[in-house]
C-alpha cells in the first residue's frame, strides 16, 4: 500500500514538472495560467501527503483559488498573448 | 564592462551564501532553539496543534509583520489599479445556472469551515492565514456568479484595521503584564484540548483571520470592480 502512494506521489511529481514546462512554453497565457493554478493543487496533494496541513490548505486557497483569478483577470485585461 | 562589475558582485553574494550555508548540517536535527520548541512547546502554550504555538507565540513578531506586508500589498495594488488607466477593461458575461446555484448552496458552507479554521487554530491544523483566505474564496465565488456584486470597501477596511490593531494591542498587554511583547502567559491557560484554552493563541488568530479575509476580498474587489458592466 505505501509502494503504491509513493509512485502516486511519483506520478504527481512528474505531472507537476510537465505542466510547469508547459506554462513557460505555451505562447497562450490563458493555458499558463490554468496550468499553474493545476500545479498548486498538486502540490496540496503532495503536501499533504508529506503531513503539512496547513501549507495543503493555503496552497489549496491561495494557490489554486485566489492566485488563478487574479491572473486571469489580468491576462483578460491585458493583450492575453505573448510576443 | 557592466557584466564584469555584475558578475563579480555575484560571486561576492555567491561566496557569502555558500560559506553560511556549508555551517548547516544536512540531514541530521538541527540543535538549538528548534529542539526548544519541539520538545516544550505543547507543555508551554498548552495548544495541541505544535505549528500554530510556534507560529504565533514564539515567532508572533513574525506573523505580525506578514499580516503588516499583506497589508501594504493590498494597498499598493489598489492605489495602482485606481490611479492608472492604461488597462483595458473589459465586460463581465452573465454566469451559467449551474455557477450560481452551486455560488448559493456553498458560500455559506465556505464561510462556516473559514471561520472554523481560524478559531479552531490551536487544535485542529490551519490557522488564520488559512481561514483568512478560505473566507476570502468564497467571496471570490460570489463575484463570479453575481455580475451586480460588489462589497462595501468602508466596512471591509474598518474590519481590516480594528483586527490589525487587536492584534498590536494583545501584544502590548502582554509588554505591560508580562514580562514581553506577545507574551501568552497573561491570561489563564486552561486546560489541554479543549476550546478556550493555549492562553491569547486563540484571540490572536481570530483577528489574524478577520484581518486577511477582509484584505484578500478587498484584493479581488479592487481587481473586478475594475472591470465594465454592459
Amino acid at each position: 500500500m505505501a509502494e503504491i502512494l509513493q509512485y502516486f506521489m511519483l506520478f504527481l511529481i512528474v505531472l507537476m514538472l510537465a505542466l510547469a514546462l508547459f506554462a513557460v512554453k505555451t505562447k497562450d497565457l490563458l493555458s499558463a495560467v490554468i496550468a499553474s493554478g493545476f500545479i498548486s493543487l498538486v502540490a496540496s496533494i503532495v503536501y499533504l501527503y508529506l503531513q503539512a496541513p496547513d501549507v495543503a490548505m493555503t496552497e489549496a486557497a491561495i494557490g489554486a483559488g485566489i492566485t488563478t483569478l487574479v491572473f486571469v483577470i489580468t491576462v483578460r485585461k491585458t493583450k492575453g498573448k505573448e510576443k | 564592462m557592466r557584466k564584469i562589475v555584475a558578475i563579480f558582485f555575484l560571486t561576492i553574494v555567491g561566496l557569502y551564501m555558500l560559506s553560511l550555508f556549508a555551517q548547516i548540517p544536512f540531514g541530521k536535527p538541527y540543535k538549538g532553539v528548534s529542539e526548544h520548541y519541539v520538545e516544550r512547546g505543547i507543555v508551554e502554550n498548552r495548544g495541541s496543534n505544535l505549528v500554530t504555538s510556534i507560529v504565533v507565540n514564539y515567532r508572533g513578531f513574525d506573523t505580525l509583520g506578514e499580516v503588516t506586508v499583506l497589508f501594504l500589498a493590498a494597498t499598493g495594488l489598489s492605489f495602482l489599479l485606481f490611479s492608472c488607466k492604461c488597462l483595458r477593461e473589459f465586460k463581465r458575461i452573465r454566469s451559467s445556472l449551474v455557477l450560481r446555484t452551486a455560488t448559493d448552496t456553498l458560500f455559506p458552507l465556505i464561510l462556516l469551515f473559514g471561520a472554523y479554521i481560524f478559531i479552531h487554530g490551536h487544535l485542529t491544523p490551519g490557522g488564520g492565514f488559512q481561514g483568512g483566505s478560505v473566507i476570502a474564496s468564497g467571496v471570490m465565488l460570489l463575484f463570479l456568479a453575481y455580475r451586480s456584486f460588489h462589497v462595501n470597501h468602508k466596512a471591509l477596511s474598518t474590519i481590516e484595521s480594528l483586527a490589525g490593531i487587536t492584534f498590536a494591542g494583545i501584544g502590548l498587554v502582554g509588554l505591560i503584564y508580562a514580562k514581553s511583547f506577545l507574551a501568552n502567559s497573561v491570561i489563564s491557560l486552561g486546560q489541554w484540548n479543549k476550546l478556550f484554552s493555549a492562553g491569547l493563541i486563540p484571540f490572536i488568530y481570530i483577528a489574524v483571520g478577520f484581518k486577511v479575509g477582509a484584505e484578500l476580498s478587498g484584493l479581488i474587489s479592487d481587481m473586478i470592480s475594475t472591470t465594465k458592466e454592459d
